[in-house]
């Protein structure tokens, strides 16, 4: 029998400080639904979706009412389109997308990634017909979510997919408000087991179905911060090693409980401390506790390795497997402390892409100008690629330029998506630097410095 | 199944009788079973069992709820997993 005081310790964490599971989620192979003709792959690729998750809401939702602690998402990843798509004979991929919303809204999940390609060194023609698709699939389906992942330590950055990948923002942001944005993200070293959005793909790695789980909990390390105000750096980075591993134990339990009762394999549990535009559930507000004056000030960097180390030191020995992502998110949108930052003229751009190189996962959520030219974007992309790149790291791009939208403006994504200033970025013209197009060699792995 | 019931609340009289009694004409078993008072505040914490064949654990909660509707107290009953799971190693 738990002591009271674990008991009610635990009640509190849930219903004061928002402790929550961000996302089960179910990874499904797609690769055997390839076929010539792109009416039967879509079939079987919606009969392969909808027989795997029919179970996935229910179940997590009896899980959600047994334990008592709330799972916010339920999602599906399943394998990068551009590999299955190749096989069928079209070059608009827009019904693959149809498919899989189909599909999502059939079994009642919020949210599936997986529209996706792999074009780290080079593109495939399949690679090609998935990007050039983007605009109209994500201009017309609800809850697919893409990604390209369009660089590696091992491999490089294929400069020519950035640049490409530029473009295409703005034309998405174009055809849809800038919403549609929101539902892509362009990565370096993407990992195939990730269960956040919207990155989120079951890679070839993987076997047929899998669970992964992403937790939650940035209001429970704040608030075990806060009993320590006087704690030394080594006193916070134990604190928050304690309170990660119990967060991470309910991802643990969680995910087992659900690949048991679906009858698959667990997977991952993703460590990452995922916010909401929520009060008291922001990472910024951890740093802010830890004493940096406000996020994007001088220190926030050091703060937030601190963080992302002990999270991870924390939740390591909490659970059987660990994967995707694993850190500290810093989406701004999301966080209403990063809001905030931003909004009082502390957090820029420079300093988000300086954290980058210390946590998961990049620059995430950030609405810019909707005139911002597609070779910033693509320069933007190459920096944070980088980054990825020279750290052996995951990095990632989710931008939304907004049509209209002027430097402060402030604009609505609606639900956990939350809402974000518009921020501005560097005007100076990067157009002859992606224009060369290329691919940038791959990092040498030893000298490191 | 054993699971935990938490009470909490403003005090006042009859709140440990009105839940053991629905409690018992649910067929759980109480095991264990702990109450303070703090200032005004109510705390029960029970642990109990109860076969989840018979009564699933969400129409225990639905029942419990209207038993704190009626009491102006919060009735949680969860899984003891989620609680072994956090502070056990």
């Amino acid at each position: 029998m738990d002591t009271e005081h674990e008991i009610l310790e635990t009640i509190e964490m849930i219903e004061e400080y928002r402790l929550d599971i961000r996302t089960v989620t179910m990874g499904i192979n797609l690769l055997d639904c390839a076929d010539p003709d792109p009416q039967t792959a879509c079939e079987r690729i919606y009969e392969r979706i909808v027989s795997s998750a029919r179970r996935l809401v229910p179940v997590a939702e009896g899980i959600e009412a047994e334990l008592g602690i709330p799972i916010i998402n339920k999602r599906i990843s399943v394998t990068p389109i551009s590999l299955v798509a190749g096989a069928s004979r079209t070059e608009d991929y827009t019904c693959f997308a149809a498919a899989l919303d189909r599909a999502a809204h059939e079994v009642g999940v919020d949210f599936l990634g997986g529209f996706s390609a792999l074009a780290q060194k080079s593109r495939s023609a399949a690679d090609r017909h998935l990007m050039d698709s983007l605009p109209q699939a994500l201009a017309t389906t609800d809850v697919v979510c893409s990604s390209v992942n369009i660089g590696s330590t091992k491999a490089g950055i294929n400069m020519s997919a950035v640049g490409r990948m530029g473009e295409l923002i703005r034309e998405i942001a174009d055809r849809t408000g800038g919403m549609g944005c929101a539902k892509l993200v362009v990565f370096c070293n993407a990992v195939g087991d990730n269960p956040f959005m919207a990155g989120a793909f079951h890679g070839v790695e993987e076997g047929d179905v899998c669970i992964n789980v992403g937790v939650s909990g940035p209001g429970v390390v704040k608030r075990a911060l806060d009993k320590v105000p006087d704690a030394s750096f080594g006193g916070m980075a134990e604190t928050i090693k304690k309170a990660a591993f119990k967060v991470t134990r309910m991802g643990q339990l969680v995910g087992t409980m659900a690949a048991e009762r679906l009858g698959v394999p667990f997977g991952i549990v993703d460590l990452s401390l995922a916010p909401t535009a929520a009060i008291g559930d922001s990472v910024a507000e951890i740093l802010e506790t830890m004493g940096v004056g406000t996020v994007g000030g001088h220190g926030t960097t050091v703060a937030l390795a601190l963080l992302n180390d002990a999270v991870k030191k924390g939740g390591l020995m909490a659970c059987s497997h660990v994967g995707g992502l694993s850190g500290s998110f810093i989406p701004v949108s999301e966080d209403a402390g990063m809001i905030d930052a931003v909004t009082s003229g502390v957090l820029g751009l420079d300093k988000l892409e300086a954290m980058t190189a210390i946590c998961s996962v990049g620059l995430d959520m950030i609405a810019i100008p909707g005139d911002t030219p597609a070779t910033t974007i693509a320069a933007m992309i190459a920096d944070e690629a980088a980054i990825g790149m020279m750290n052996n790291k995951t990095t990632a791009v989710r931008v939304i330029p907004v049509p209209g939208a002027a430097v402060g403006d402030d604009i609505d994504f609606g639900g956990l998506l939350g809402h974000a200033p518009v921020m501005a970025v560097h005007r100076s013209d990067a157009g002859p630097l992606i224009s060369r197009g290329g691919r940038l060699p791959a990092p040498v792995h030893s000298f490191r410095s | 199944m054993i699971a935990i019931l938490t009470v909490t609340g403003l005090d006042h009289t009859g709140i440990v009788a009105a839940v053991s009694t629905r409690l018992a004409e649910l067929d759980v078993n109480l095991c264990n079973i702990s109450q303070t008072i703090m200032g005004d505040y109510f705390t029960m914490i029970a642990q109990c069992e109860f076969d989840e064949q018979a009564h699933p654990i969400e129409s225990l909660q639905s029942d419990l709820k209207t038993v704190g509707d009626e009491q102006q107290v919060v009735i949680r009953l969860q899984s003891e997993a989620i609680f072994r799971a956090m502070h056990e190693l």
